[in-house]
């Protein structure tokens, strides 16, 4: 560490302070800004040069004046200390405890921007987590190792659903090491408390690292706050072993974070004033998720995200969208229905699920059941926009029959309580359930054997 | 200039742009900089300054740190050993950088993308003797990579000459010299089994050569209904969600291609892997033998530095053009051009160039355009043929095909295969769309389906598509005022479209009997569903309800016909066309006995 203090500073805008005149200064390193007060603020090298270093200054540049700020380089980048003691603990998005207790103390240090993951040393995703959850399990299963985040809206119970997978998750004949990491940019204080009394209640918090950052704390800790997260999720998972259930919520204050910091710097926009490489930046975070061939860990990643006025092609989502591996999309008008969770299944989708679902994995049907209830769902609802119009008087038998397969699939597959955790073989047998109200000639992603083997009037 | 001259240093770090002191540096010239020894390219010069893009995180680079030019532009390695390979953007082979480095990349390292050490068994073209006059690009030998491709050893295209020596048969390595040529200003160039090219410049060919021929993918919806051309180029846009992966994998399965290159341009890690796990166990219907023995990877996931992304998809072609000029029609997809468009942007953000649409730079149009153009069906310098195909996925922002990378690529392709998320979030996989898409080689896939398959192929698909077209028709009638409206003809039609949609568009790449159609089948498949509707056409106009026809059995099982037969089942299914006509003309004969009867 440089003991050395420039008190060169030549301007200060937004959040970002420009010193001139320091020679050799390390693209990336942290730096120390103490203010006329004597308070120290943190800050990062986003431009050097000889002549002048452009420094992006977490807590902001108000209050400081040019004469009396001293700006030390650290000579390293930003870092988080890591022990098997950061479980149970809860920190800041620049790594500091916000738990009065005291700092990690470990020889252990990693860069928060760890380098890409070779794709030759990632081993796909198989495994099948069972959520407990129908619309999930049945329809968009998640797999040690995926990415799947929650597009949400405001008023929506995304993070109730958040916490009752992280309560329900498991594999199947499982029970090895898991541990959750919880990372929580720009919430309010209820949402970070509502997740905090559900790791308690459920007992898992001694299972849990928190990275908290607060609506009202400063923005630019959320652009390091996930990769802290990160970090340590690997740490856990690629270290010690241990299967890691990442949940970050919210994508969205993240992604403004950066769009602040990105005008401020004066980068060109592209979509919504969001800076061109948000999509680069959103894959760095995303893409840390994985499982890593010989190693016994995985990361999965839930990342919870609000939908700007309910906006699925706004850039958030849609640039989320194309890197991780499906979403499950959560919809207004279930939730005014009263149906928990009010899970959108027609844009929901799960990538990974054609792989760890099945034969030796959850059951022979599953993969056609799920098939076979989207394209029922998809023309139930079709047939819902004509009864709306002509009335349900002028519907034909057929049709009438999809409009009450519609109404029991929302009220009786996916709606379920907050705290039943139905196995997949329930869930796929209340599929059956649903399907049965078809004659078996009308059910045409399924095949004749499982026809003959679920189907309730053949069996 | 040498080398060791080009020794600089460096001035500014602005992310993956660095601005290095370096006089006589070349603009496109690669070069090395800090003391990791971080690879990258110059792509523009100031005086004795030079900016140059960085493939790899700068972080932690300083002012004052050394520079150096290397003396070459960004140049891929051709040689036999690139099957079967994965390839990070600037061709560093990601196998062994696993090996060596672990699980993640670090920077600065470089293996050499091809083995040095192994021994090619190599097998020198007959009647070739010394002091006879050689072209570029005539072949002096063969090598057989893998089992499935005969490697044919080429003598770059920049160099021509008279041939002094050339290796008899036997086991190589690559650093060996197999042959001499020298040149007409006397020059002696010693040829080995690779050679390199720079990946911004085109491999020369004699003259560029029309398709003749479709790409046989296997899948119902591509082939039949929007054809692409050997040596064509073909976009994939569609918005997240709707299959573009899983087309593209598809066409990577099962094309009837020599040589098969993926790039995976700023997508998932976890999809490169399912490549990588998946082809090896995968069998080429066409060879029988694994398909990662035609296949080669390169990969620059969404994470990896994205300079590097940019220069992947160059790194791809050239690959392809050099197995082109080898005689073999190759397929290059490249996943997704749109994220090599988002690296330029981002690349001339950094620059501070005007930008003009969505933040792109002007020139966006023309980099798509001048990629594009190097697919084709051309005639190789030694005077044989050999095509690459094109087919690039566009991931255009909100599904939204008004967006400035679609919209241009549109103007450049032939052929379009657009996704939509409506048959996506029904479950209608392939989810391309009919309407939307188009294929501007249908005339010429027309003669090749006529003469291969059945004369009747031009008249069915126009019958398809005109039936899905007035099936949108109709279904907007009903949307409006019900089914009731409709007299029973034209609920026949909306019967016949839906069978048409479930029985031949849709296509399951996950069963192991649907996801590969062969042409045969294809027709067979179509033709039988056409012809059921005309059965049933001629009896309603008998005045037989159209509830009864749509009742039948057999349609369900008519539906089902493509997962149960596989291609080599052509007289299975014929047998089951000819019962299922049978039952109609029951039918048929039953009404008129009942008509004589009142009569």
């Amino acid at each position: 560490m440089s003991a050395k203090e420039y008190r060169t500073a030549s301007a200060a805008r937004g959040g970002l302070l420009t010193v001139a005149n320091v020679p050799n200064i390390a693209f990336g390193d942290r730096v120390h800004i103490r203010d006329k007060q004597g308070n120290t603020r943190n800050g990062q090298v986003i431009r050097s040069s000889n002549e002048e270093v452009l420094v992006q200054v977490f807590e902001g540049t108000a209050e400081l004046d040019l004469e009396s700020t001293w700006v030390r380089f650290l000579d390293e980048p930003v870092e988080i200390a890591l022990s098997p003691e950061i479980l149970g603990r809860v920190f800041s998005g620049l790594g500091e405890p916000r738990d009065f207790r005291p700092p990690i103390v470990s020889n252990l240090r990693r860069s928060i921007s760890a380098a890409a993951f070779n794709p030759a040393a990632r081993t796909y995703p198989k495994e099948f987590i069972q959520t407990g959850i129908s619309t999930i399990d049945g329809l968009n299963s998640l797999v040690r190792g995926q990415k799947l985040p929650i597009f949400s809206a405001s008023g929506l119970p995304h993070n109730r659903l958040a916490a009752q997978i992280v309560r329900q998750a498991k594999l199947p004949d499982d029970d090895s090491r898991f541990s959750v990491v919880f990372a929580a940019m720009g919430v309010s204080y209820a949402d970070a408390r509502f997740f905090q009394e559900e790791f308690a209640s459920s007992g898992v918090l001694g299972n849990v690292v928190m990275f908290v950052n607060m609506a009202d704390d400063p923005p630019v800790e959320r652009l390091t706050l996930p990769r802290m997260a990160l970090t340590a999720a690997e740490y856990l998972a690629f270290d010690l072993d241990r299967h890691v259930l990442v949940v970050m919520t919210d994508m969205t204050h993240y992604a403004e974070a950066l769009r602040e910091v990105a005008t401020a710097k004066g980068d060109v926009p592209a979509r919504k004033g969001y800076p061109g490489y948000l999509y680069s930046d959103l894959a760095e975070i995303y893409e840390r998720s994985g499982r890593i061939k010989d190693r016994h860990g995985s990361i999965t990643l839930v990342p919870v995200l609000s939908m700007p006025s309910d906006d699925i092609t706004h850039p958030i989502p849609d640039l989320t969208g194309y890197i991780t591996e499906g979403q499950i999309v959560l919809s207004r008008e279930l939730h005014n229905q009263g149906i928990y969770p009010p899970v959108h299944i027609s844009p929901s989708l799960s990538r990974l699920m054609k792989d760890g679902i099945g034969k030796d994995f959850t059951r022979e049907d599953h993969p056609h059941v799920s098939n076979q209830l989207y394209a029922l769902y998809a023309r139930a609802l079709e047939t819902r926009n004509l009864a709306s119009i002509i009335g349900a008087d002028e519907l034909s038998a057929r049709d009438r029959r999809y409009l009450e397969f519609a109404d029991a699939f929302e009220g009786r597959f996916v709606q379920q309580g907050e705290d039943e955790d139905r196995s997949i073989e329930e869930t796929l047998n209340l599929a059956w359930d649903l399907l049965s109200s078809f004659p078996p000639q009308a059910l045409t992603r399924v095949n004749e054997t499982e026809i003959a083997k679920y189907h309730r009037q053949s069996g | 200039m040498k080398q060791e001259d080009k020794k600089g240093t460096i001035q500014d770090i602005n992310g993956p742009i660095v601005t290095i002191k370096l006089p006589g540096v070349q603009n496109g010239e690669q070069v090395r900089i800090g003391s990791l020894g971080l690879y990258g390219e110059v792509i523009s010069l100031e005086g004795e300054e030079a900016l140059a893009q960085i493939y790899e995180s700068t972080e932690m680079v300083r002012p004052g740190e050394p520079a150096e030019g290397l003396g070459h532009p960004l140049s891929v390695e051709l040689g036999p050993g690139l099957i079967g390979g994965i390839f990070d953007g600037v061709q560093r082979p990601l196998e062994e950088m696993f090996l060596k480095a672990g699980d993640q990349i670090p920077r600065g390292l470089s293996p050499l993308p091809l083995d040095r050490e192994k021994l090619w068994h190599f097998v020198p073209t007959e009647n070739l003797e010394p002091n006879m006059p050689i072209i570029g690009g005539a072949r002096l030998g063969v090598v057989q990579e893998t089992e499935t491709v005969e490697h044919r050893i080429i003598v770059p295209p920049n160099i021509e000459g008279e041939l002094i020596e050339l290796a008899p048969e036997g086991d190589y390595n690559l650093e060996e010299t197999i042959g001499q040529v020298r040149d007409r200003h006397g020059k002696v160039h010693h040829l080995k089994l690779y050679h390199r090219w720079p990946v911004r410049k085109p491999r020369p060919y004699q003259s560029r050569d029309n398709g003749v021929e479709p790409l046989i993918t296997g899948q119902r919806i591509l082939d039949t209904f929007f054809p692409l051309l050997k040596g064509s180029k073909c976009a994939v846009p569609g918005p997240f969600g709707a299959g573009k992966t899983v087309v593209q994998h598809q066409v990577a399965r099962w094309a009837n291609a020599d040589i098969v290159i993926y790039v995976g341009c700023g997508e998932r890690g976890n999809e490169l892997v399912d490549v990588l796990d998946s082809f090896p166990k995968l069998k080429d219907p066409y060879t029988g033998r694994p398909l990662m023995d035609r296949t080669l990877l390169i990969a620059n996931t969404s994470n990896m530095p994205v300079v590097a992304r940019e220069a992947s998809i160059y790194v791809g072609i050239t690959i392809a053009e050099y197995y082109r000029d080898q005689g073999y029609d190759v397929v290059m997809l490249a996943d997704s051009t749109s994220r090599w468009a988002e690296a330029l942007r981002e690349v001339s953000g950094r620059l501070g160039q005007m930008p003009v649409e969505e933040g792109y730079p002007a020139y966006l149009a023309s980099r798509l355009a001048a990629f594009y153009e190097r697919a084709g069906r051309v005639e190789t310098m030694d005077c044989g043929k050999g095509s690459v195909t094109l087919i690039g996925a566009v991931s255009p922002p909100g599904g939204d095909f008004s967006e400035p990378v679609t919209s241009h690529t549109k103007e450049i392709i032939q052929t379009f295969w657009a996704l939509s998320k409506e048959l996506a979030d029904a479950r209608h996989y392939p989810a391309i769309d009919w309407v939307d898409s188009f294929s501007a080689d249908v005339g010429t896939a027309a003669e090749w389906w006529h003469e291969n398959i059945d004369r009747g192929w031009e008249k069915r698909r126009a019958q398809a598509l005109g039936m899905l077209a007035r099936d949108a028709e109709l279904s907007r009638i009903v949307n409006l005022v019900g089914p009731e409206a409709l007299s029973s003809a034209q609920r026949w039609v909306l019967e016949g479209a839906a069978l048409i949609k479930e029985g031949v568009l849709q296509q399951s790449a996950l069963d192991p009997v649907d996801t590969f159609s062969s042409p045969e089948k294809q027709f067979m498949l179509l033709n039988l569903i056409l012809s059921v509707y005309d059965e049933g056409a001629t009896l309603i106009e008998l005045g037989i309800p159209v509830q009864e026809l749509a009742e039948m059995p057999v349609l369900a099982r008519l539906r089902r016909c493509k997962e149960l037969y596989d291609s080599s089942q052509i007289d299975q299914l014929k047998t089951f066309r000819d019962e299922a006509l049978n039952d109609f003309k029951e039918i048929h004969s039953e009404y008129a006995q009942r008509g004589e009867q009142t009569a």
